[in-house]
């Protein structure tokens, strides 16, 4: 019933962008998973984004006006983003939005937030497809290409790797999407594909994939997934006896990934955002903040890129002097070497980050740093 | 060798299927009624286990064998309690009820099992314990075997014999399968058919305990919806064996089991689903009453 009355409010379009933000306060909408099966993700991007927030707003606000962040839960859920959103648009009447980090889901948003003329960010949902929707759709990360063809060059040029595996999950639009980018970068590197298997997100058995995947006895496996699924297949393929490293995305990393797959992920690499190992004062300054906050937990790359959403949203904001929708796109279309903890950020023509990548391996149970790799 | 692995891949999960199967086909059996909370109570038996496991470890040393036992039986007892209490408060007092109400009664209690859940144990998936040592028991060239796949084969046949023997060889078994036969011809000589009923609830829900254990030894992360696909999937084992037919119900269970296993492994596991329902929809075209389910085969 309550979806329903949101979703009915939602038809009410044009009340959105007419709404001036009330008060001394600038309402600013936050959607994420904070529940369900990438939870881990939303709760790390989220705690980012309300640290940044806190330290806006500690150091004066913007425009002189604190933030006033707005968050609410898609449960991890296809179908709840829209209705969310439209909520926070609608009826609390927003000035921008900031979410989400699966892609599927900041897709689900951009056409509402495009309709309404609403700036919305996505921290780090990394398909190509999240800011064609429309000029009024931004992020703060890289996208698939990019992602896809750095660990492409890696297995190749890194690990020397000549044959490789591809294990996507074909439900997922950023897994599909960087396996095919992957693909590319690696056979015009020379390498081969000898197994390409797919899985649907949720699924626990991999068993069959990874029996026809050790037939084509491959030098390592590309899995771009996300955690839950990556920590049960690296432990599946152990167990099958296939001992090749296995490497992916950013979809790997979570603090819940280690306690799924245990010893079995051991030797595997991912790129990714973000290393609280960069030794730079921006990132330490960052990670000293968030442990200080929330009780010595170290912040991951998720957490890195909700902080920057935020304050590059609230640096838009201070340079087109406004919170009109249309003034704020266009401070943000204009971001150049913006200083976020992820590394220096420049809007591309395609409102993408151009912006350095990240290798990590695990060792020992930990996610060590290996390199940088700059676009 | 590709393919034995597969086939061996299948069996295992199949055996799971055909544990959960078994709960469906009993309480049809003995109802006429499809228990679509099966799924669910799979899914609390797996939970049983993740908050049973860091006791017993205080008694008994996990991982080990003795400790696994222990954990199987504990979550047994647990589901088996918990399939009486389901049956006495939500289907018993619709048992002479149309059938309709029950089955959307059962429906009901499924939603409220996984949303209890969600809102008792979180939503996000948790990493259930180890409490099997793991290791590769045969290496023959590229066939490998570990022995949570052995044990969870070894474990369904044991429990299968077992059951088996309940029904066929024990009073309170006769006493089910008279009920099945017909109940009120039973009643009328002096069976209790309240007992033998919340009996058939404890030993189906125990039988799912069994296999959410299985399965989260064998797949360690487990959620409160964990139970809706396999208890799908074994709803359908069930079916195609034959419903109220427990022979039937672990055949159908390792039939899915092998041919979503090999779909995956030799032509794409999107079309996993769609080609194991097509495989149940081919066979019931052919033989409506399913692999097994003849008029006088032995029903509990």
């Amino acid at each position: 019933m309550a979806a329903l009355l949101v979703s009915f409010t939602g038809c009410k379009k044009s009340s959105g962008p007419e709404m001036q933000p009330a008060g001394d306060t600038i309402k600013v909408g936050e959607f994420a998973s904070l529940t369900g099966s990438e939870a881990t993700f939303g709760q790390s991007s989220h705690k980012g984004t309300v640290l940044a927030v806190e330290a806006i707003n500690a150091a004066g606000g913007v425009l002189g006006k604190k933030i006033d962040l707005l968050t609410e839960d898609n449960q991890s859920q296809a179908g709840q983003s829209s209705t969310v959103v439209r909520k926070l648009i609608s009826s609390d009447g927003v000035v921008a939005i900031l979410g989400e980090v699966a892609s599927s889901r900041s897709m689900e948003a951009a056409p509402i937030c495009q309709e309404n003329k609403i700036p919305m960010i996505s921290p780090s949902s990394t398909n190509p497809k999240v800011t064609e929707t429309g000029d009024y759709i931004f992020r703060v990360c890289f996208i698939d290409p990019f992602q896809g063809t750095v660990m492409a060059n890696f297995s190749r040029k890194t690990l020397k790797l000549n044959t490789v595996a591809v294990l996507p999950d074909v439900k997922s639009d950023y897994s599909m999407g960087l396996a095919k980018f992957f693909k590319e970068g690696f056979l015009a590197d020379g390498g081969k594909i000898v197994a390409e298997e797919n899985y649907s997100g949720g699924d626990k058995d991999f068993n069959a994939q990874l029996t026809a995947i050790k037939a084509a006895n491959p030098d390592g496996i590309f899995v771009p997934g996300y955690y839950t699924e990556v920590g049960l297949i690296a432990m599946q393929a152990r167990q099958l006896g296939i001992t090749v490293p296995m490497f992916g995305g950013d979809g790997w990393e979570s603090s819940a990934l280690i306690p799924i797959g245990g010893k079995a992920l051991e030797g595997d690499y991912f790129s990714t955002h973000f290393s609280p190992q960069d030794s730079s004062p921006a990132v330490q300054n960052f990670v000293k903040d968030y442990q200080a906050k929330y009780n010595g937990e170290t912040p991951d790359a998720m957490a890195a890129l909700g902080y920057d959403s935020a304050m590059m949203l609230a640096d838009a904001m201070k340079r087109a002097g406004s919170t009109d929708g249309a003034k704020i796109r266009d401070a943000l279309a204009a971001e150049v070497n913006f200083p976020g903890v992820t590394g220096n950020i420049t809007m591309d023509a395609s409102r993408n980050a151009s912006k350095p990548a990240v290798i990590l391996s695990i060792t020992n149970g930990v996610f060590q740093y290996v390199e940088t790799i700059a676009p | 060798m590709e393919f034995l692995q597969q086939l061996i891949n299948g069996l295992a999960f199949g055996s799971i299927l055909a544990l959960i199967a078994l709960g469906y086909t009993m309480v049809y059996g003995i109802l006429r009624f499809i228990n679509f909370a099966h799924g669910d109570v799979f899914m609390l038996g797996a939970f049983s286990g993740f908050y049973l496991a860091p006791k017993i470890a205080t008694f008994v040393p996990l991982p080990s064998v003795a400790g696994a036992i222990l954990v199987l039986i504990a979550s047994m007892a647990i589901c088996a309690a918990l399939g009486v209490v389901i049956e006495r408060f939500a289907y018993r007092p619709l048992r002479k009820s149309p059938k309709l109400t029950m089955l959307i009664t059962a429906i009901g209690v499924s939603l409220f099992l996984e949303y209890a859940g969600q809102f008792t144990f979180g939503a996000s998936p948790k990493r259930f314990p180890e409490i099997l040592p793991v290791y590769h028991v045969m290496k023959v060239g590229s066939l490998s075997l570990n022995s949570n796949q052995i044990i969870v084969v070894v474990v369904t046949i044991l429990l299968l014999l077992a059951l088996r023997f309940i029904v066929m060889k024990t009073k309170i078994g006769t006493a089910m399968r008279a009920v099945s036969f017909n109940p009120e011809a039973a009643a009328l000589m002096g069976i209790n058919t309240d007992i033998v009923i919340s009996f058939t609830f404890a030993l189906g829900s125990a039988l799912a305990a069994a296999a959410g254990i299985l399965w989260a030894v064998n797949y360690p992360s487990i959620d409160p919806l964990m139970g809706i696909l396999p208890g799908l999937k074994a709803f359908v084992a069930a079916v195609l064996g034959g419903i109220g037919n427990l022979p039937g119900a672990a055949l159908g269970g390792i039939i899915i089991g092998v041919t979503e296993t090999l779909v995956s492994g030799y032509i794409s596991s999107t079309y996993r689903d769609a080609i194991a329902f097509a495989v149940l929809i081919l066979i019931l075209l052919i033989k409506p009453s399913g692999l097994l389910g003849k008029k006088d085969i032995e029903k509990v």
